[in-house]
């Protein structure tokens, strides 16, 4: 089976195309973001959050416990001001959503094969699964506020991808050679997405949560008040992090329960401290704590989002350090 | 007794638990970083030669066995006790609750998160029991007592925490008990060969603490095929595209064969045991005939790859001349022109086959009891006498007249690593319950909800519906704003009309 060249380069150039439009998306969700403000005032939700903090006994669960906040994160975080470079930052993100995805498909017809063979379509899939999710979440509730947060993730991503990662177009090594390359790794680059959403709004709301302790103290605002002026209450921002890990949780534990079947069938044996699954397990023990860290008095709020960024970094060092400098059989990076 | 409990108490607390968390995320860095002696034992070796001074301190911290480590046992251990005394107790509250009814309405339902309240003419009786029924309908736990229907919806979020962590015990004790039951083996098999499952003929045996010989499966194979594809061009020339082995396999001794083919993705899967195929390479054919002639070598030798385009190195010994007659060398499957850094092959694939060999005579070191490697020359005792290249078909008179070598071509092996885990199946059947009970217990909201009718003085009633979220799941308000609407349906909103 040999390589269609020319798809390869029209993939290339798609890619390029999403990285512009990125660029274009991230100065517009800057500008909105700049005119933006927030409904409530940061007095109002540093008054409120204090006084619905829970005064739970220490070590308690909190799970059965109703929750502390509103459950509705309906359409209430309007950014008020420069809404319309906000609307231009959202309709370039789905279009760059769209070429990124086409240079995927590109990618993966030129070579016959599903396009995640090597680190360079990882990361290339990873962004188009942040930015897809990100476009998707945004159908039912205003996120331009969080727009620019995600674009520079992506680009960074891409750009790492493109000048580091980058590997020419051609077929799969046997081991991967297999089926389990839909499913495991499939989960893995949506849970990725997801995570990297959900990290972005921990690493917010960890700002927003420290402006509005400061003015609950009556201090001034301090560095990150002008940032906080212009987000959603730390509360939402914690509920809605909350909310993208316990839905992307489970299918982590999949991805990991499907790589050790495929491990089973490539490897003899389902399970076998290989570098790249002890930090897959690592990373899923740390996820695990955040979600009971954040149903434990005492350790929700801050920490429990500390726990979350934590995870996250995890995820960051298995793909770029494990992945590269550390041998083990997922040797598959493509880098030399 | 009471730091007893004390313990008990600290162990099953969610603070604990959560420090055994980061603690078995931290322990399991090292065995990241570090060799580890069950997959790469050559490299534990390797390091403690590089590393004479930190080497032996690490090993005696179990660094090098750290998932085997008494130290990472205790915290898993602790880890699964803790998860036990959280668990259990749960389980039997849950399974109290199951049976119990929903708590009565609280007194004042407008202090609930979600409220609406109306006034109807309608009285109170027909509505709460046509709420009861509807409630009941659409899968809630209802009571209803006199003015009020109290209803609760979700428990299997909290059967499905319980499964979730129950399985994960599970899966602990399928591993320990399949690595307990179980064998590891490898064998390399030459074209032409054939291995029979029986444990003198692998080449490593591992077998876990409560194996039982009796255990092995009867069966045996013969390698007829191994093929190697590779990419030929671009800048992955010379990556692996195919690799795959046909075998002849027989259940028992007295069947007949049958072909299978084995390949990367595609193990071998035979009587509870399963053979893989995981790594490949050559062994170059050569005959060797002694100073006066006799016949004393001819055979394919095991050659082992050193780099990814299959420069090999192997040995043939030769006990039986006087004296001894000793070979190593190099077989490169595709030769270049340029050696200055030594015989190094360019390409995988055998295009341009050629051995570097070199002949030594003298005492091969066999018969003084000590274990040799069959892949390296003892040459303590032994005097090189020269060296020569050959390509398949040439022979080579050994100098001073030791004899002749002759190189007629070669034949791939391939090496099966054969494994039996009785504990797999129920690893996979507890991780599968697992997710199961994972996702309901994070994706299915736990809510409960009211209906309160109040008779009014004036004859009317107040109706009232509120509900309480115990999860952090959306769309508490518009369930219960939809819940009112059905009521309303029975008991119209009465509109003043002054």
């Amino acid at each position: 089976m040999s390589i269609n060249e020319s798809l390869a380069q029209g993939s290339n150039i798609l890619i390029y195309g999403a990285m512009t439009a990125y660029t274009f998306a991230m100065g517009s969700f800057a500008i909105s973001l700049a005119k933006g403000r927030r409904i409530e005032s940061l007095e109002e939700s540093a008054t409120r959050v204090a006084s619905t903090s829970p005064q739970v006994r220490k070590g308690a669960t909190l799970t059965l416990n109703s929750p502390a906040v509103s459950t509705s994160l309906s359409n209430t975080d309007r950014l008020g001001e420069g809404r319309r470079s906000g609307n231009i930052g959202m309709s370039l993100t789905w279009l760059a959503t769209f070429l990124l995805g086409g240079g995927l498909v590109f990618r993966g017809i030129s070579a016959n094969r599903l396009p995640w063979g090597n680190m360079y379509e990882f990361s290339i899939a990873t962004a188009f699964s942040v930015s897809l999710a990100f476009c998707l979440m945004s159908l039912n509730r205003d996120l331009r506020w969080l727009g620019l947060f995600i674009v520079i993730p992506i680009l960074l991503d891409l750009g790492v991808a493109i000048t580091v990662l980058y590997t020419e177009s051609a077929q799969l090594v046997p081991a991967l050679d297999s089926y389990w390359l839909a499913i495991h790794v499939s989960a893995a680059i949506i849970c990725m997405g997801a995570f990297t959403v959900g990290a972005a709004l921990s690493a917010l709301y960890l700002g927003a949560a420290r402006v509005e302790e400061r003015i609950a103290d009556g201090q001034t605002p301090g560095r990150f008040g002008g940032l906080a002026r212009r987000l959603p209450p730390s509360d939402r921002l914690d509920l809605m992090a909350y909310r993208i890990h316990a839905f992307m949780f489970p299918l982590w534990t999949f991805a990991v329960i499907a790589g050790a079947i495929w491990a089973e069938a490539a490897w003899g044996r389902y399970w076998g401290w290989d570098p790249k699954e002890t930090w897959a397990f690592i990373t899923w023990v740390i996820y695990a704590a955040y979600l009971h860290a954040r149903a434990t008095a005492g350790w929700r709020g801050r920490k429990a989002a500390l726990v979350c960024l934590i995870g996250f970094g995890t995820i960051m060092f298995n793909y770029f350090i494990v992945n590269i400098y550390v041998n083990g059989l997922h040797s598959y990076s493509g880098v030399n | 007794m009471a730091w007893l409990r004390w313990i008990w108490r600290q162990l099953t607390s969610m603070r604990i638990a959560l420090i055994l968390l980061f603690l078995l995320a931290l322990a399991s860095v090292p065995g990241s970083l570090f060799p580890q002696r069950g997959t790469s034992p050559f490299k534990v070796s390797q390091y403690l030669r590089d590393h004479p001074f930190a080497g032996p301190i690490l090993d005696k911290l179990s660094m090098f066995d750290v998932f085997a480590s008494p130290w990472f046992a205790a915290i898993y251990l602790l880890l699964f006790i803790s998860l036990a005394g959280c668990v259990l107790p749960r389980a039997l509250e849950h399974a109290k609750e199951v049976f119990r009814k929903p708590p009565a309405a609280p007194r004042n339902l407008s202090r609930l998160p979600a409220h609406v309240q109306w006034i109807s003419i309608v009285s109170a009786e027909q509505v709460v029991q046509t709420t009861a029924q509807e409630w009941k309908k659409s899968r809630w736990r209802v009571r209803a007592e006199g003015e009020w229907v109290a209803a609760e919806k979700g428990y299997s979020r909290e059967t499905g925490n319980l499964f979730f962590h129950l399985s994960l015990l599970v899966v602990l004790v399928a591993v320990g008990f399949g690595g307990a039951v179980g064998f590891k083996g490898t064998v390399i098999v030459r074209e032409g060969s054939g291995f029979a499952n029986n444990v003198t003929q692998y080449d490593t045996f591992s077998p876990g603490r409560m194996f039982n010989l009796e255990n092995l499966a009867p069966f045996s194979f013969k390698l007829k095929d191994f093929v190697a594809k590779y990419q030929i061009g671009g800048t992955q020339n010379g990556a692996a595209r195919e690799f795959r082995a046909d075998v002849a396999v027989r259940d028992v001794p007295t069947s007949a064969p049958r072909p299978v083919r084995i390949e990367v993705n595609e193990p071998l899967r035979i009587a509870g045991t399963t053979v893989y195929l995981v790594g490949h390479g050559y062994a170059p054919t050569f005959t060797l005939w002694d100073a006066r002639g006799n016949l004393v070598w001819k055979d394919s030798a095991i050659f082992l790859p050193q780099d990814g385009n299959f420069t090999s190195t192997g040995v043939v010994k030769a006990p039986d001349t006087v004296p001894q007659i000793g070979l190593q060398g190099f077989f490169v499957p595709t030769v270049t022109t340029d050696f200055s850094g030594g015989p190094q092959s360019v390409f995988p694939d055998a295009n341009n086959p050629q051995v570097f060999m070199s002949a030594w005579v003298g005492d091969l070191g066999l018969d003084n009891g000590i274990a040799q490697s069959v892949y390296k020359l003892e040459t303590a005792k032994m005097t090189r006498i020269g060296i020569e290249e050959l390509k398949p078909g040439e022979s080579w008179k050994l100098p001073k007249g030791h004899g002749t070598l002759e190189f007629s071509g070669f034949k791939e092996w391939a090496s099966f690593s054969i494994t039996q885990d009785p504990g797999k199946g129920w690893a996979l059947g507890a991780s599968i319950l697992a997710i199961i009970g994972l996702s309901l217990s994070l994706l299915i909201p736990r809510r409960r909800m009211w209906l309160r009718a109040t008779p009014q003085d004036d004859g009317s009633t107040l109706f009232e519906v509120a509900g309480l979220s115990k999860t952090e799941a959306p769309g508490l308000l518009d369930q219960v704003s939809k819940f009112a609407e059905r009521i309303q349906q029975h008991a119209p909103e009465v509109v003043d009309v002054d």
